[in-house]
């Protein structure tokens, strides 16, 4: 799925999830049992590929790497009491790149036959020798050794495709019905779940073949006053993960209690639809009548499904190398983390900010064995003690900072897109001394504590941001006092990481995802988590946002 | 896959519906021939070709409907289509917002939202557009980063219940960022046509270069209420929310009829025929706008005519399902294409001219909303904020992050400028006065 035809799916952009008509997704809609057939053998796939990687080197490429990809999605949305729609997808084909003399070209086929395969791969080669012609820097590849034939899962314990439908509606329903009895006037939610299935295979001699699993189930609840003519909106504080279905399934370990006072539950790798729902359902209808904040500096106290969100703008982004190199100005924008920034050794935050990539941790949905250009997956640190140390790279960027070899970042939406460097799991390490939400609360004299990700915004050049909530808690000498509303921080990235006063333990560490963070022209999607624990940060200006029309 | 005229498209849908089984069933047959080209620091970075037909078949038993789609179009392929959409209609529950299909319809004529110009369209031509606009930035020692996209294509329908619909649209766009080689100047421009050859990429790379000539050594002013120039690309975006377009993405009948919109009333019902912005606010859609040119119809069938959204500031109709329009008893109107505010005669200069102290901004980006119930948004100026004196530019200044609602922006309006098409719109520059600033961006 693309993000376009998400956002028209949903109307998220509206802040809520509003009703899909016409399935479209650039897939084939079928019926949801071909969701549960294999694809094609191991073996078949080989053949293909190589019928692919001969024609490309025949033709002049000096490197090729073929990528056949059957993508599978099921997505299932209800409102209130009733069904919207069901949609199950498939999309295959085979996208192949080359390399040659220095410039790449790239080609994508749906008619997966050897012959067409060679024919594509020919296709890759002359434009590549087209674009050859206006090149001013060829491309080096950092090398890469093969691997041979290899294979990865994402470690799911029940696929989602497997559940019957209807049980998947009845949750969707009961979690509706939570809400709404618990005093919501509206519910929109939805289920969506994604099966890539990857074949990657490259003339450095890898054969890799890939079983990758995310879900994502969400809601938005909205209560009414018509009286008074307001209206809030408590989204639910799920976040997309790369976990089978089992994560559906309560588990009361997997669950981290807010401060005392807030009434909130933070999910680690096990969320509960029904409590959140519930929740969510009271917690709407008594925004209706919260405290608007009154403005000025504040110490805020961040939960991991709120700072996720914060840690993806002003970290994750900053910190792709083709944006500090200019590649994305046209588009998603730059970086004043450039390579001249880093080398002045200045500080991007305190000496508690520790932030680690890596698209390993279990659970998120960045979790992959290998990247979409064959490089094993890896962690690396980002900033140590407050100090930028690293970027995220890709096979032909990691020579511009003097490393010999890839993050293993390059991804692709679909095997019909070019595969580019995207972000890998970006995430703020928790606190070494122990410490829970609870004890961090107690020290703070004036504060909002904020729990689950809301408006969202933040300058091109990653400095200036301006981040919502879902719910927002005023702390007054140590004791949380009142949940609050209209609550919106604005700060700079390196002044706010600048501010930050410690994390805590590792026992309250917990991911945020999202399944469409958007670069590239034409756009593409890419599914992300960032992992944190609850943070503190000292003196953030807080703004109130309540406006009379 | 070549783009079908009339009689071949439909003579393909015709098909499709002699092979159905189900009570209703709908065809949609479209096909896109496309390309695109994109740099970044004065090189081609990337160029990609896409050729895409596809037809979609909706089947109806009852109030349960299925949809299946596929792109070869041979008989059994045709056929297994249609079965696999009725087998997932038999399977779907059954729809509590049924609507009957929608039978023969009379579309207006003489839409201009097709030229063979842009259909014919090279990767030749693609460099040359390209290339031109590196040249520019390469002579004036710039370094700029673009995007031109193409595509030429056809929607055909047809159903069970007599309805039939063929037009072919195209469109090329262009957009670019031109930075000084120090990072400390920044310009934008874009456009799009229906007719290739009246882009010019070198025209809109020009505009971006003198933007970015013109922003270096930003000055920093204090945040807070301004009058403001806000420029054409600072109300409506191509790649990204913004202030007009989510205004005018807000007019849903039934979000406003369910108490969740900023049209929704005190005790219930909404805002229609209310007056909520300047009397000198008027949008309306129209398909046959020569400039606008668009589709005659919309994706479920229903006709797009010319339809007045908002006249003098009041709020004259709302957009809803078809199940809404019945529900709530009102005009049955789809969401258009392309929205046209009504405006003057002055350029952007002549605004510039006709203000004492105020700001202009080429660009707003990152717009998010902040709170429905206002229609409140944050966002933040970019590529070339400059501030005016006495009917002139006198210096550049840092961006600011802003938030505001277009609400309040269309009541605090000073002036409106000649509308020029942006993203398939025609919208005006204007002038507005206490345009809410809230702090300072070091980013440009």
């Amino acid at each position: 799925m693309k993000r376009r035809d998400f956002v028209g799916l949903t109307g998220l952009a509206a802040g809520a999830l509003f009703l899909p008509s016409l399935p479209g997704f650039g897939h084939t809609p079928v019926d949801p049992a071909r969701l549960l057939e294999p694809g094609a053998d191991v073996a078949v796939k080989k053949r293909l590929a190589d019928a692919a990687l001969n024609a490309a080197k025949a033709a002049g490429a000096d490197y090729a790497d073929v990528r056949i990809g059957r993508s599978l999605n099921q997505y299932v949305f209800t409102r209130e009491k009733q069904v919207q729609n069901i949609v199950s997808t498939e999309s295959y084909g085979v996208g192949i790149r080359v390399l040659v003399a220095g410039c790449w070209g790239f080609a994508s086929t749906s008619v997966v036959t050897e012959a067409n395969l060679a024919a594509t791969a020919r296709e890759a080669v002359s434009i590549a020798k087209a674009n050859k012609l206006v090149m001013k820097e060829p491309v080096q590849l950092a090398p890469q050794t093969g691997y041979g034939e290899v294979n990865w899962k994402t470690p799911i314990q029940q696929s989602a495709f497997e559940v019957p439908i209807k049980q998947k509606v009845d949750l969707l329903l009961a979690a509706n019905a939570a809400a709404l009895d618990a005093g919501a006037s509206y519910i929109n939610s939805a289920l969506f779940q994604v099966n890539e299935q990857k074949y990657f295979a490259s003339t450095d001699g890898s054969y890799i073949d890939q079983d990758i699993h995310r879900l994502w189930p969400t809601f938005s609840a909205t209560a009414v006053d018509t009286k008074s003519g307001k209206f809030r909106s408590r989204e639910s504080l799920s976040a997309p993960v790369g976990l089978g279905f089992e994560y559906l399934t309560p588990n009361a370990a997997e669950q981290v209690r807010g401060p005392q006072g807030t009434d909130t539950i933070g999910y680690k790798l096990r969320y509960d639809m029904l409590a959140d729902a519930a929740l969510a359902g009271k917690q709407a209808k008594a925004k209706l009548t919260m405290k608007s904040v009154v403005p000025g500096k504040y110490d805020l106290v961040l939960d991991p499904g709120h700072l996720g969100l914060t840690i993806h703008e002003s970290v994750g982004h900053p910190t792709e190398l083709d944006r500090v190199l200019g590649y994305e100005a046209n588009f998603a924008g730059t970086s004043f983390a450039t390579l001249d920034w880093k080398a002045k050794n200045l500080p991007y935050g305190s000496k508690a900010v520790n932030i680690v990539a890596d698209k390993l941790q279990p659970g998120s949905v960045g979790n992959v064995g290998y990247d979409d250009e064959g490089v094993k997956t890896r962690e690396w640190d980002l900033i140590k003690e407050g100090k930028l140390v690293n970027y995220q790279k890709i096979r032909d960027q990691a020579h511009i900072v003097g490393q010999k070899e890839s993050d293993g970042c390059a991804y692709a939406q679909s095997w019909e897109d070019v595969q580019f460097q995207r972000m890998p799991n970006v995430s703020l390490r928790p606190g070494t001394a122990k410490m829970s939400p609870d004890e961090m609360v107690k020290g703070v004299d004036k504060g909002i504590y904020i729990a689950g990700a809301g408006s969202f915004s933040i300058d091109q050049q990653r400095f200036n941001f301006q981040f919502g909530g879902q719910l927002f808690f005023a702390i007054e000498k140590g004791k949380i006092t009142e949940p609050l509303e209209d609550v919106a921080y604005q700060s700079n990235t390196q002044e706010f990481w600048g501010a930050c006063a410690g994390s805590c333990d590792a026992s309250d560490y917990r991911l945020f995802g999202t399944f469409f963070d958007g670069k590239g022209q034409p756009a593409q999607v890419s599914s992300v988590s960032h992992g944190s624990a609850t943070t503190r940060f000292n003196g953030v200006n807080v703004i109130n946002t309540a406006r009379k029309v | 896959m070549a783009i079908l005229s009339k009689d071949e498209a439909q003579t393909i849908l015709k098909k499709v519906l002699s092979f159905s089984t189900a009570d209703e069933c709908d065809a949609t047959l479209s096909g896109n021939v496309g390309g695109n080209v994109r740099s970044a620091r004065n090189s081609i970075s990337t160029a990609g070709a896409s050729d895409n037909t596809s037809l979609a078949v909706e089947s109806r038993f009852g109030r349960r409907a299925g949809t299946a789609t596929c792109n070869e179009f041979d008989d059994a392929t045709l056929r297994r289509c249609v079965q696999r959409a009725e087998e997932i209609a038999r399977l779907a529950p059954e729809s509590p917002e049924y609507m009957p299909l929608l039978g023969p319809q009379q579309y207006l004529d003489g839409s201009r939202s097709y030229v063979a110009a842009t259909a014919g369209i090279t990767p030749d031509y693609r460099a040359a557009q390209i290339g031109a606009s590196m040249a520019l930035c390469d002579q004036r020692k710039l370094s700029s980063a673009a995007f031109l996209d193409d595509s030429h294509g056809f929607v055909a329908k047809r159903n069970s219940k007599g309805l039939e619909a063929y037009q072919q649209v195209s469109n090329v766009t262009f957009s670019v960022t031109v930075r000084t080689p120090d990072g400390t100047g920044s310009g934008y421009a874009s456009g799009d046509y229906v007719d290739a050859a009246k882009m010019d990429a070198a025209r809109f790379t020009k505009i971006a270069a003198d933007k970015a000539s013109s922003s270096v050594k930003a000055r920093a002013i204090e945040p807070g209420k301004y009058t403001v120039i806000l420029e054409p690309n600072a109300l409506l975006s191509n790649v990204d929310t913004s202030l007009l377009g989510a205004l005018m993405g807000s007019l849903d009948a039934r979000n406003a009829d369910e108490g969740r919109s900023f049209l929704s009333k005190k005790g219930g019902g909404n805002n229609k025929g209310e007056k909520l912005f300047d009397e000198r606010v008027t949008i309306y859609s129209d398909p046959l706008n020569p400039e606008i040119s668009d589709l005659t119809f919309s994706g479920d069938g229903r006709p797009q005519q010319r339809t007045t959204w908002i006249e003098k500031g009041v709020v004259k109709n709302l957009y809803s399902s078809r199940f809404w329009a019945r529900k709530a008893g009102i005009p049955d109107l789809p969401r258009p294409n392309g929205w046209i505010m009504e405006g003057g005669t002055q350029s952007t200069a002549d605004l510039i001219k006709g203000t004492a102290k105020g700001i202009l901004v080429t660009r707003l980006w990152y717009i998010r909303p902040v709170d429905p119930q206002t229609l409140l948004f944050t966002g933040l100026t970019r590529d070339g904020t400059f501030y005016i004196e006495n009917g002139q530019i006198k210096f550049p200044v840092k961006n600011f992050r802003f938030n505001e609602s277009p609400v309040i922006m269309l009541n605090n309006l000073e002036a409106i400028g000649k509308p020029v098409r942006l993203n398939g719109n025609l919208v005006p520059p204007l002038k507005i006065r206490d345009f809410t600033f809230t702090s300072l961006s070091d980013a440009v």
